[in-house]
């Protein structure tokens, strides 16, 4: 065998938790070369979701999918991440998917190759690839299924003796109990409980505010958790629960939340199904909150009305001061922790009704995407800030 | 006296590297100016108690990051990116002459890292920690496929990188001690290597036949590299350490078959009874024997077994012969062996004969004969069995800590930038930047 030698490709950190950048880098190529380089992943559903940019070398024979800019592809210009968050199901897939991790113990596997050419790039054999692992859960994290005083979810503690800040995370409609986002805010520090409050069975008996204080004080009352230290962060429906709890319950006092994708103020009723008691009766009084608050929206937020007047209600009952917003142009719904693949719309099954609908939720990918990046940094530094910080040198608030 | 403080925050990124990269060690949200201690602690795969540990002082913002900020004290002090790593030593009251080397490169290494109120020196199994991470240390990045060989009669592992390939080939051969020693060939492979770690004196063969193995064995392992579908046959080197060092420099110089596009000869000699068979060879040093000397510790020093330096020709595998580029790796404190003076002698003989251009000589002040992956703990002795030698003694290696572990640092590094050059052809490798 006397071929020769190829290109080296190399990506570091080869294993990395889903929030941490990578460098994609590609040596020894003839100088001025085109080439494609291509992430190719295959889902828990064994769907293929494929990136790609077209490149060319420089007189070095180099590409550094960080320093330089990308022509064109699935995405285009410096970006460093773009083979993650530009990810498509490949041509012929299934309609309307969505790419979530489900068990968040095994890393997601990423295949990078660096292909010859730029058109017709994936009829020919890759001339070098190396594989990437994404880990929801840093080392020593632990899972633990909960199922306590008739609360079900999945918490995830971080490594060390505690006690820990802590955080209840609930998503919204549409998915089953995703994990994914407490592992990763167990990896940075935060115990962590993804409640699952969305099952047939809770519906039926008629979700009650009960069932979230509950949940709340199983967290408050954990042996590795700073009692005075947690905090709540729901997205979407989640993010309306969250509301609801902080400013009506009587039990419970979060430190602070996060809410993301939410619409607090839509009158109740008219997208809310018969069997969300716990939201029917409210009115979304803002006045009531007396906790720091970080809402996260997108502007091109196709399933809930975009939030405009949020500053305004706040301002009337005097919890301005209380209130940071993020409102990004050109993202929507589905704001994901980084690098996740965009969609502007997927398969969803209605809870009542059963019905399978493709949901428009909103945003271009590039906008969206950086995003869930800035988000998700920003959500990190405000619960630092607010779970972390020690009392002693606290600023007055 | 500090009251505990609450909500110390660790991290440790990246939480998951390779055994040779760097990581950062941050401590955020402490009392600013409080006295903290970060140690590391890992248990290896025989159940020994390895830690480190690091005296540090909280800045005005209540940080601590280990890669800008001095230890004041401890098992390593001053700025020390990865001092929790590599003055990784036996915790106190463990048996004498610990050597820290992972047999399964399968699994990584697990390094809990901790850090604790106040300047801690001792009894840190009785404290409980402001905040601990673990931190996973890798030989085989993901993609990495192992290969057990026994074709041929080989008992060897091939490391394949990831990737269709073809691979340079790079035959990898550990001293004395024999065994499969697998983890530096999966490190290699880890960056674009196809990595054979043969085990040429505990072969399966030797084990079942008394017999040791000769040329031929070596050649086969070689050949095999060479017809796999996914090695480029004319690009293979090979690296050998100690004992392996004189393998290597006779399989390149008298082979018939290896054709070598590059050998790296790390803490070893060129020593030998020339065209002497690897029992010969062994046979040689062993009739020496009588040279070993003893510190007052009573740790054995082989150095002089091999001195002084020949001047007879016979004795010494003819480098002036070379017809490839070779690098050596010379520790200028090594007890085992006489790797100094016979770089010294390596660098004579090939100025005379002409082939000088192909010679680099890594040469360090303090370094001892186990030169390593970087950030693996320094032993300067352990207890130690040849093959010929049926107790085990306590061995002097050499080299003191820091010097010892820099050195690995910088060899490594360099190897790596050898072996790219010569087997990939490239120039300027950026991709080592991390490292």
């Amino acid at each position: 065998m006397t071929q020769a030698v190829p290109p080296i490709l190399s990506v570091t950190p080869s294993r990395a938790l889903v929030d941490e950048k990578f460098q994609v880098l590609v040596e020894n190529l003839p100088p001025g070369c085109p080439v494609t380089l291509r992430s190719l992943h295959r889902s828990e559903d064994e769907d293929d979701w494929e990136a790609y940019g077209h490149y060319v070398s420089d007189h070095r024979g180099v590409v550094s999918v960080s320093e330089d800019l990308s022509f064109g592809g699935m995405y285009t210009g410096k970006e460093p991440m773009g083979l993650l968050w530009s990810m498509r199901p490949v041509p012929g897939s299934r309609k309307g998917l969505r790419l979530r991790k489900i068990n968040v113990c095994t890393p997601m596997l990423v295949n990078i190759s660096v292909h010859s050419g730029h058109e017709g790039f994936r009829d020919r054999t890759p001339l070098a690839s190396a594989l990437a692992e994404r880990w929801y859960m840093a080392p020593g994290v632990k899972r633990i299924d909960i199922n306590k005083q008739g609360v079900q979810g999945t918490l995830f503690i971080p490594p060390g003796p505690g006690p820990f800040p802590a955080l209840l995370d609930m998503w919204g409609g549409g998915a089953g109990l995703l994990e994914y986002r407490s592992a990763l805010l167990a990896s940075r520090g935060y115990v962590s409980f993804s409640l699952d409050y969305l099952r047939s069975e809770h519906l039926s008996a008629d979700v009650e505010f009960k069932y979230f204080e509950t949940a709340f004080n199983i967290i408050r009352n954990h042996p590795q958790v700073i009692p005075d230290r947690v905090g709540i962060l729901g997205s979407s429906l989640g993010s309306m629960v969250a509301f609801n709890l902080t400013a009506y319950s009587t039990i419970i006092k979060p430190r602070c939340i996060v809410c993301i994708s939410s619409n607090h103020y839509h009158p109740p009723g008219t997208t809310l199904k018969a069997g969300f008691k716990i939201l029917s009766n409210r009115t979304n009084d803002l006045s009531k909150i007396n906790c720091p608050m970080l809402l996260v929206n997108g502007c091109d937020d196709q399933n809930w009305p975009t939030v405009e007047t949020v500053a305004r209600l706040l301002r009337e009952g005097g919890k301005e001061h209380l209130l940071s917003r993020l409102a990004y142009p050109g993202a929507g719904h589905l704001i994901e922790p980084p690098f996740s693949p965009h969609f502007r719309a997927t398969k969803f099954i209605i809870l009542n009704s059963k019905e399978k609908v493709i949901l428009l939720w909103g945003g271009h990918t590039k906008p969206h995407s950086d995003a869930q990046e800035d988000s998700w940094r920003k959500i990190l530094s405000f619960l630092q800030l607010h779970l972390y910080h020690s009392p002693s040198v606290k600023a007055n608030l | 006296m500090d009251r505990k403080q609450c909500c110390v925050k660790l991290s440790v990124q990246p939480s998951r590297g390779l055994m040779d990269e760097k990581f950062i060690v941050l401590v955020q949200n402490a009392l600013p100016g409080s006295q903290l201690t970060i140690r590391a602690l890992h248990q290896c795969e025989d159940g020994h108690s390895w830690e480190a540990f690091g005296h540090y002082t909280a800045d005005t913002t209540g940080t601590i990051n280990v890669s800008e900020d001095p230890s004041i004290r401890g098992t390593y002090s001053g700025v020390e990116q990865m001092g929790l790593l590599w003055s990784l030593r036996p915790i106190p009251g463990s048996k004498p002459g610990l050597r820290m080397r992972k047999k399964n490169i399968q699994t990584p290494m697990e390094v809990t890292i901790s850090v604790y109120q106040g300047h801690q020196t001792e009894g840190f199994a009785d404290l409980v920690p402001l905040s601990g991470v673990v931190v996973e240390r890798w030989y085989m990045a993901p993609g990495v496929r192992r290969i057990p060989v026994t074709e041929g009669g080989l008992t060897a592992t091939l490391f394949l990188p990831s990737g269709p390939g073809p691979f340079p080939g790079l035959l990898d051969l550990w001293g004395g001690g024999g065994q499969l020693v697998e983890y530096r060939a999966a490190l290699l492979a880890s960056h674009g290597f196809a990595s054979m770690a043969i085990d040429y004196l505990t072969s399966k063969f030797t084990m079942e036949t008394g017999k040791m193995v000769d040329n031929q064995y070596f050649e086969t392992a070689y050949r095999v590299l060479q017809q796999h579908p996914q090695v480029c046959g004319s690009k293979i080197a090979m690296i050998g350490l100690s004992f392996g060092t004189s393998m290597t420099l006779k399989m390149a110089i008298y082979s018939e078959v290896i054709k070598l596009s590059a050998a790296v000869c790390i803490s070893g000699s060129h020593v030998q009874p020339v065209e002497g068979s690897v029992e010969e060879i062994m046979g040689f040093f062993q009739k020496n024997a009588g040279k070993t000397r003893f510190n007052e510790k009573n740790e054995a020093i082989w150095r002089d077994l091999l001195l002084p330096i020949p001047t007879d020709p016979s004795l010494k595998a003819d480098v002036g012969r070379l017809q490839c580029p070779l690098l050596l790796v010379v520790g200028e404190d090594d007890q085992n062996w006489p790797a100094q003076e016979s770089a010294l002698d390596i660098k004579e003989m090939m100025a005379r004969a002409g082939n000088s251009h192909l010679l680099t000589v890594l040469s360090y002040p303090n370094a001892g004969h186990l030169i390593e992956p970087p950030y693996t703990p320094h032993a300067r002795s352990s207890t130690f069995k040849t093959v010929e030698i049926q107790e085990k003694v306590m061995c002097l290696w050499g080299g003191q800590t820091v010097e010892h572990s820099r050195a690995q640092e910088d060899a490594w590094k360099k190897i790596l930038v050898f072996l790219r050059e010569n087997l990939y052809g490239g120039r300027n490798p950026t991709s080592f930047s991390h490292l």
